[in-house]
Formats: structure tokens, C-alpha cells, sequence
């Protein structure tokens, strides 16, 4: 006999404040598992969790849904405003729908699934999250991302990787022009088993072939004046 | 001494172009970049010296010096924070990062804060457990960067700062040169090694005032509502700025005016964008006195160039209900001393003009990460230089508040000052010593 999974316990929107959803799901145990309901866009629901409790949210979240998650495993069954899963430290969020822009915003571990499209900067100063998007991103997606990995399955907006350091772009689609200092890079077979073990902790099926991967062409990394024209 | 002959009588230099601004240009020709340094702006600015107090006469009694009480306590966080800070000085130390200061300083200003009952500041570049450990209260900054954030640091301190600018570069961001980036420094802020690290002007997930309400409700939700949150803005327009804050709601607005110095940017930002304190503190108090917050649950905390206890006083006269410094800490702590002086002269510089605090090469073991010269700076010692001159900033203050007949530091009020200047007149809006005229407002 397999484990008996308990109900999730519902945690209801229009009966308590969103304090008070927060101040429950920061005190769960590992393993407790919340379903809330009527969320209505409101903002910053499960933040700041710090153990691998489950939340799934039953509708559409508002601003920085899942902040600085550290470890719990959140799900929204809508879209997602803006600055989801912002600075998250580890475990796991995952959108159904869109998610507005700032999406990983800072973002240093764990893992962020976008099955829809993200909007204007997505992943911005990226840190060691990974952000998987199963569509489009907006303009200036992975600006300033010093660490961690972008995955496109869409096209990019203009500006994709901008005076980006360290992060890590793999791009499916169309990049409709690349930011300062972003260029492509080979695809080596490294990077291909690397962007498929991220389809595949994403539940996207793709194939790590009809990717390209872009990264910083490390030119601006010290402030030179012949650099002029980039800055 | 100068090697530069003496120039003979008859030669008239240009007072549009004076020695330093020659010195620049051919600077600028010889190295084509501009010149970043720290130290604030070093032009004259109408300033609190521009002030003086009316001390008690016939129409008002002082309180006596060394007998009666002058309190100086100051409460941050009463507005929404379940616990909120409680400063037995108004005088903190203002957010330098580790990073741009070796951990060793940042030490120091823990101790030196502490040992006085204040609070210090973490900086650009995440919390370090030197700060932690010797501040009794810390106040975590969020900053657009996000370089060290992370949630269980957030948790750890006693109060949020939100930076949005700062008075050396309002609207600008940073840049950490390579030559202080040592590994520490590398791995807090997640970049390479030997990368020149800018520090972003925007906050990378929200913009505007509407915006800001939702991030500071976010760090709220995130740490039980218990902390204190301040809103620090470089002073511009600041009335609109501390109105905004307020909306958001900043338990506390901090406001930097141009002087404020640590900071190391363009000198051409730092002498030309932002205005002085003395204009900032009026306004910010203004719009506070509008709202009916002030000196209410909502406080105001002024920097840039506090110096002295007069200093203090004539900002907290003019509104403030605290003040934050940086530079005199750095001085306080042994920057710019002048028995460093040869090593400064192997700089290219003196004693007291001392302000590449970016390079690293820092005699004074202040603003390094070099280990040899980190080790100059004990943090005991600097961190009792510190305390001494906190205490010596809150005897001042009180001598002068009792003297105006006040029994704490907050009684002083804008009557009780007069200005020397025009400028400060309409700056400050205190009429001009020996009138009661306040320019723009008629007689």
C-alpha cells in the first residue's frame, strides 16, 4: 500500500486576510498541503515561506506571489502579477497561465515554471534561479541576470539578455534583438543535457535541439570608455 | 609643501577656471573617463552653518546645563511595526556596504553604535555576520541591486530599509571597481571575481509609488509585520518624495541631501544633481506637517553632512526626528588622518582631500578589502573612536536644546532659529537674523 495522501487543508480568500494566509502557511510542516481558494489577484500570497510545504492557488494571483520562497512548492492555477516568485532562495513555483513582468525578479535557487507567457523583464537580475517559460518573454528579459538559467520555449522581445553576466539563455523561438554585451553561444552537448534536465523538472516537453543559447560576450565587465556606445 | 613656484603678483587667475577645474580638464584629455571619487560635494552649499540658534533670554528660560534632563530617545516603527526600534541617540549610522568597507569597518561601526544605544545600517551588498553580531540594531537595506539579499537576513535585522536613491547619485546607481572585489565580496553578490560590479538605479520588480505600497505590504507578509520599514530617497524633490513614501507606508522616510558622501560616483553627479540638506529637511518636515504625521507615528530621518551636535540640532529644529551619518563615521573611525599623511602623498593626495574611497587602496583600512590593509583598522578601537564622537554629536545637541529651554531633543522647533543668509532664509524658511522676513513670504 502507497502513502495515503491527506487533503489538502483550504485556506479560503474571502473568510481571512491574507496575514493571516501567510502567517499559516510560514508556520506549516514540511509535507502540510494547502489549497486557497478565491484569491482573487490579491497580492503577495505565500510569501516568505521557508519549508517544502504545498500551496496551490485555485484562480489568478496578484504581485510577488510566492516572494523570497525558500523551499515550499507553490502552484497557481491562473496567471500571476507582477514580481512573482521574486529573490526565491529554493524549492518550486509554478504558473498555469501568464505571469506579469519582473517574473524571477533576483531570483537565487530553486526552480520557476511559466507555462504560459512572462512579460517585460523576466528574470531580471537573475541569481541563481532557474526560470523555465513555455511561451514568450517580454522586452529586456534576463537584464542584468548574473547567475542561474533563462529557458525560452517563445520568442523574446527585444533587449533578451542585457548587460547580462553569468545567466545562462536558451532560446527556442525568435529573439527580436539581443541587449548589450548578449550574444549567441555554441550549443555544446553540455548545455543540451543541461536545458533537457530543466524541460524535463518543468514538465515541458521540448526538444533541447530546437534551442539556442545565448550569454554574455564579457566585454562590459570593466568599465572601459571605449565602451562608450554600450553604456 | 608645493613644489609649484610662487605665482607673481601680476597674474590674475580665472575665477571660472581655478586651479582645480584646470586640473580636471587636463585630467579628463590625459585619461578620457570622468572622475569618480566619494566624500559628497565639496562645493559650498548653503548648509546648516548658515543657521544659529536664539538661545533663551528674557523671553524664555533655559533649562541648566548639567542638571536638568534634555531627553534624546527617538522611536522608529510606531506606525505599523509590532516591534518597533527604540534609539536612546537620534544620531544612526547611514547603509555603506561591505564591500566598499572591509568587514573590519563595518565591525567598528557596530560596536561604536551599540556601545550608544543606535542603530547601524547594512549597505549594497547583503548583511555580513561582523555587522550582526556587533549591532545591537541593524536595519537591512533592500536596494535595487538585491546583492546579498536573501529572506533569512531580512528576518534577522530590526529594521527594512527601501532604498530608492541615495544623496551622492539620486537616480543613479553604483559601481563596485574590481579592485574591491575579493572573493567575499564576489560570492555575496553572486558576480565573477573580476567583473566592475554596477549596482542597478531601479528596483528590479516594482516602479512608482502604487507599486511601492505592494512591495512594502510583501515585506511586511514576509516577516510577521514586526519590523520597522524606512523609505530612503536621494533629496530632489523631496516634499513629493516623502508625501509618496508616507502613501506607501514608510513608517520612517529617510532623506539624504547632496552632501551626503559615502557614495562614490561621478563628480559631475555629485556637484550637480540633488539639493542640499538644509532645503530637504524643510520640506520633508512640511509635507510630514501636512499629512499630521509629524513628529506622529511616521518619523523622518535626515543625512548629508552632519557634522556636529549643532548640526544635529538644527536638523531635528527643522523637522528631523533623527539624523544619520556616514562620512564623520568613516572620520571618526580614523579616515583622513593626518598622520597617514605621506601614505596619502604616495596617493596623490593629503590628508583631509583623501576621497578615492572606490580604489581600495585605502591607508586608513576603511574603504578596502585588502587584507594587509584591512588589519590597520582595530574594531575595538574604531569602534570606541565612534562611540566617543556619538556622545560628543549628543552633548552638543542637548547643550544647545537646553539652551534654547527645551527638555528634549525633539521641543526644538524652527523658532527657535534664525538664518545668516538669504539662501538659508528661503532654504530653511527661519527668517533672517535680526528680521522677521522669510524671502517668499513677504513681510
Amino acid at each position: 500500500m502507497g502513502e495515503v495522501m491527506t487533503k489538502p487543508e483550504a485556506l479560503d480568500l474571502d473568510r481571512m486576510p491574507v496575514r493571516d494566509l501567510n502567517r499559516r502557511l510560514q508556520a506549516a510542516e514540511p509535507g502540510d498541503r494547502f489549497e486557497v481558494v478565491n484569491p482573487l489577484g490579491r497580492h503577495s500570497l505565500a510569501v516568505g515561506l521557508t519549508r517544502p510545504v504545498e500551496v496551490t492557488i485555485r484562480g489568478h494571483a496578484g504581485y510577488y506571489c510566492a516572494g523570497m520562497n525558500d523551499g515550499g512548492i507553490v502552484t497557481v492555477e491562473g496567471n500571476a502579477g507582477t514580481g512573482l516568485a521574486e529573490n526565491m532562495m529554493a524549492g518550486r513555483v509554478e504558473v498555469a497561465g501568464d505571469a506579469s513582468q519582473s517574473a524571477g525578479a533576483s531570483g537565487r535557487g530553486g526552480l520557476l515554471v511559466i507555462r504560459g507567457n512572462a512579460a517585460a523583464r523576466c528574470g531580471i537580475s537573475l541569481k541563481g534561479l532557474d526560470i523555465v517559460v513555455g511561451g514568450a518573454v517580454g522586452h529586456n528579459s534576463g537584464f542584468m541576470a548574473q547567475a542561474g538559467t533563462l529557458v525560452v520555449c517563445g520568442d523574446a522581445e527585444p533587449g533578451i539578455g542585457d548587460s547580462i553576466y553569468e545567466t545562462r539563455i536558451y532560446l527556442r523561438g525568435t529573439a527580436k534583438g539581443l541587449g548589450a554585451d548578449c550574444i549567441e553561444k555554441e550549443m555544446r552537448p553540455e548545455h543540451r543535457q543541461h536545458l533537457a534536465g530543466l524541460l524535463q523538472a518543468a514538465g515541458i516537453d521540448a526538444d533541447p535541439a530546437d534551442f539556442r543559447r545565448y550569454g554574455s560576450a564579457r566585454q562590459l565587465y570593466r568599465f572601459k570608455v571605449a565602451n562608450l556606445g554600450s553604456y | 609643501m608645493s613644489d609649484a613656484l610662487p605665482r607673481p603678483p601680476h597674474l590674475r587667475p580665472s575665477a571660472l577656471f581655478d586651479a582645480a577645474t584646470i586640473h580636471e580638464i587636463q585630467r579628463a584629455a590625459r585619461e578620457g573617463i570622468y572622475k569618480i571619487r566619494g566624500f559628497g560635494a565639496k562645493r559650498a552649499l548653503p548648509h546648516f552653518d548658515d543657521l544659529v540658534f536664539l538661545g533663551a533670554s528674557v523671553s524664555r528660560y533655559p533649562l541648566e546645563g548639567y542638571r536638568e534632563a534634555c531627553g534624546t530617545g527617538v522611536v522608529l516603527g510606531e506606525r505599523h511595526a509590532a516591534k518597533p526600534l527604540h534609539l536612546d541617540i537620534p544620531i544612526t549610522i547611514a547603509g555603506m556596504s561591505f564591500g566598499s568597507l572591509s568587514a573590519n569597518a563595518k565591525e567598528a561601526l557596530g560596536r561604536g553604535a551599540s556601545a550608544v544605544g543606535t542603530s547601524t545600517t547594512t549597505g549594497d551588498g547583503g548583511m555580513t555576520q561582523e555587522e550582526r553580531g556587533h549591532s545591537k540594531l541593524l536595519v537591512y537595506q533592500l536596494l535595487p541591486s538585491r546583492y546579498g539579499m536573501n529572506p533569512r537576513d531580512l528576518r534577522q535585522a530590526d529594521a527594512i530599509e527601501v532604498v530608492v536613491g541615495q544623496g551622492a547619485k539620486p537616480g543613479g546607481g553604483g559601481m563596485l571597481l574590481g579592485h574591491k572585489i575579493s572573493d567575499r565580496v564576489a560570492e555575496m553578490r553572486t558576480l565573477p571575481h573580476d567583473v566592475d560590479q554596477r549596482s542597478a538605479c531601479r528596483h528590479p520588480d516594482w516602479t512608482g509609488p502604487d507599486d511601492l505600497e505592494i512591495k512594502i505590504q510583501e515585506l511586511r507578509e514576509i516577516t510577521g509585520w514586526e519590523k520597522p520599514i524606512y523609505v530612503k530617497v536621494g533629496a530632489t524633490r523631496t516634499y513629493y518624495d516623502t508625501m509618496l513614501a508616507v502613501k506607501a507606508g514608510a513608517d520612517v522616510v529617510v532623506v539624504d541631501g547632496m552632501q551626503g558622501g559615502t557614495g562614490a560616483t561621478q563628480e559631475c553627479f555629485i556637484e550637480h544633481v540633488g539639493i542640499p540638506t538644509l532645503p530637504a529637511v524643510r520640506l520633508a518636515a512640511e509635507a510630514l506637517r501636512e499629512l499630521g504625521l509629524h513628529r506622529g507615528p511616521v518619523k523622518l530621518i535626515v543625512s548629508g553632512g552632519i557634522r556636529s551636535g549643532a548640526d544635529v540640532a538644527k536638523a531635528i529644529a527643522l523637522g528631523a526626528d533623527a539624523v544619520s551619518i556616514g562620512t564623520a563615521a568613516l572620520i571618526a573611525l580614523g579616515d583622513n588622518r593626518p598622520d597617514l599623511a605621506e601614505e596619502y602623498a604616495k596617493l596623490g593626495t593629503a590628508a583631509g582631500c583623501y576621497d578615492d574611497w572606490h580604489l581600495g587602496n585605502d591607508p586608513a583600512g576603511i574603504t578596502t578589502q585588502d587584507p594587509k590593509l584591512e588589519q590597520r583598522l582595530d574594531p575595538v578601537v574604531g569602534g570606541e573612536r565612534l562611540a566617543n564622537y556619538l556622545r560628543v554629536l549628543t552633548l552638543e545637541a542637548q547643550t544647545i536644546a537646553r539652551a534654547c529651554g527645551k527638555s528634549h531633543l525633539h521641543n526644538l522647533e524652527p523658532e527657535d532659529l534664525a538664518a545668516l543668509t538669504v539662501e538659508a532664509a528661503a532654504m530653511a524658511k527661519v527668517p533672517l537674523a535680526g528680521t522677521d522676513w522669510i524671502p517668499g513670504q513677504g513681510y
